[in-house]
């Protein structure tokens, strides 16, 4: 068993004041379309239970949920949980209540992503822009080219492990190097002009808050 | 029997063996398959992270083109054999029925591109097909080097089932598994056919996200699989298989447990019982094909209908 670091007190944490709770992250977390749903939470831990990356959590998702809903927010948006959440959607399937649980994290990372306070080298949030960015550009993703923006903006050293395995990869033709694109790419632009252009209209509704200044750069 | 198709990104890139074997199969099984022109990315699940509505409006696109190649069809059936991209499509279909606010905005952005979906597209996994559509007993029939002996652990992944789809059960699919039987392989029995395989955290044919926790993911569900007597291991997913095969000497190194398995595509295994050579079905571009000696090639096929 490992030693405990710290005391079974953690020092650090302390009883919420009113003016740290924000009273309307719950509301906007539910916003999303079935959010309402995270009012239904019987925090019986199933979603807990289910996930595999729990163990590499620092708030399961029960514990998110009901730190949402007590209006915890810069404890959840800080989290390091809602990178750490794979989206294999094992919680939404098993939710006795049916709560979208995934569509709950994304929202969370859309938040988190839009008020900046995601860490900046963590591979997840920098793999969503990179990847976003590509495919409003091109329609498509090129694999091949995400993963060495990736590479170099994460952890470079690791580029230098993993190069013989990415080597293999090429020479048997699982790693092309061209371009993928769609031929309307201006058609494309014009439809994620107009959800920008709506979402700005409705405001900071279901969640889409960011829509105008994320990956359009 | 024909289907439009959406490969998506993968299939073009690293899982480019998943499409040459799936369009060998579908051509033995007389299955025609029409590649949806100018298809889009369909938004995987980190763009899900960054802009929701987006994300719907352009899944929802392909499903617009699909309708639209064939104008006049009551039905039009859209073959998606990645896991993420079948998921995906199921998904926008669901939210595009269930929230105004999710069909009115993405009915604005199609408008815009000058395009329209009416609800007519239904979304199928080859999976779904084989055994739905073609159905096993027509599949055992044309088996033509049974695959007797040899041990399967059938493997899901996380997107394939749920949590929308409806071809198969969301906690316990069986479909691969009888489908695996049918070409005379013994499928085993094991627990982690839904268990996340780690894509997104050893970032499938990315850069590990959190690739520590990646490895365990890969680590638990190989040694499972090996323990059970697997001698192969089958996915349905792009992401699925790269893991599990670029990252397999790694997780063992790691966790000081080393296993070797073969990771394949259902696909390639379909069409060694069909009697298909490796190199159609892009066996060669595997970064390791080790399954036991078959038996030679017989004639009549398994029959071992489920």
């Amino acid at each position: 068993m490992r030693k405990r670091t710290s005391s079974p007190w953690d020092e650090s944490r302390r009883v919420k004041r009113q003016p740290l709770i924000d009273f309307g992250f719950a509301e906007d977390i539910s916003a999303i379309p079935g959010g309402e749903r995270l009012r239904d939470c019987i925090q019986c831990g199933t979603c807990s239970a289910v996930c595999p990356m729990s163990a590499y959590m620092d708030y399961t998702p029960r514990r998110l949920i009901a730190m949402t809903r007590a209006g915890m927010k810069d404890e959840v948006l800080g989290s390091f949980s809602i990178w750490v959440c794979a989206s294999c959607y094992a919680c939404t399937a098993a939710c006795p209540k049916q709560i979208p649980i995934t569509d709950m994290m994304y929202a969370l990372k859309r938040t988190a992503i839009h008020e900046g306070v995601h860490p900046k080298r963590f591979a997840t949030p920098v793999l969503a822009k990179e990847f976003v960015h590509s495919v409003d550009r091109w329609g498509r993703n090129t694999e091949s080219r995400l993963a060495a923006s990736l590479y170099l903006k994460t952890r470079p050293m690791l580029l230098l492990e993993d190069a013989p395995l990415g080597g293999r990869l090429r020479r048997r033709g699982r790693m092309g190097l061209r371009r993928e694109s769609i031929r309307h790419r201006a058609q494309f632009k014009r439809m994620l002009q107009s959800v920008e252009s709506g979402s700005r209209r409705a405001g900071a509704a279901n969640g889409n808050a960011d829509a105008g200044s994320e990956g359009t750069s | 029997m024909s289907y439009a198709y959406y490969p998506g990104c993968s299939l073009k890139g690293s899982a480019n063996p998943y499409e040459q074997s799936l369009l060998a199969v579908c051509e033995r099984l007389g299955v025609g398959l029409d590649e949806l022109d100018d298809w889009n990315c369909c938004g995987a699940t980190a763009y899900w992270a960054v802009d929701q509505m987006k994300a719907f409006a352009m899944t929802v696109r392909n499903l617009a083109l699909a309708e639209a190649a064939e104008r006049g069809s009551v039905q039009v059936d859209l073959m998606a054999p990645c896991g993420g991209c079948y998921m995906m499509l199921l998904k926008s279909q669901r939210y595009l029925k269930e929230h105004q606010s999710v069909a009115g905005t993405v009915e604005d952005a199609l408008e815009a591109a000058g395009l329209h979906y009416d609800g007519h597209v239904r979304v199928r996994h080859p999976l779904d097909v084989f055994v739905n559509d073609i159905g096993l007993e027509r599949i055992a029939d044309a088996v033509s080097r049974p695959l007797s002996g040899l041990k399967v652990a059938s493997y899901y992944g996380c997107l394939l089932v749920r949590p929308y789809a409806t071809f198969d059960d969301q906690h316990e699919p069986t479909s691969m598994d009888r489908l695996m039987a049918a070409l005379g392989a013994e499928p085993i029995d094991w627990p982690l056919k839904t268990r996340c395989c780690g894509g997104s955290c050893c970032g499938g044919p990315l850069i590990g996200t959190i690739r520590e926790a990646g490895l365990r993911l890969i680590s638990d569900l190989l040694q499972e699989a090996k323990r059970r007597g697997a001698d192969v291991l089958v996915t349905a997913c792009p992401l699925c298989q790269f893991n599990l095969e670029f990252f397999q000497e790694r997780a063992g190194r790691e966790f000081g447990k080393p296993v070797e398995l073969t990771v394949g595509f259902f696909t390639q295994i379909l069409g060694l019982a069909l009697g298909l050579d490796e190199r159609s079905l892009g066996i060669q571009r595997m970064l390791r094909w080790q399954l036991p000696e078959l038996a030679a090639a017989a004639v009549g096929g398994a029959h071992v209908h489920a």
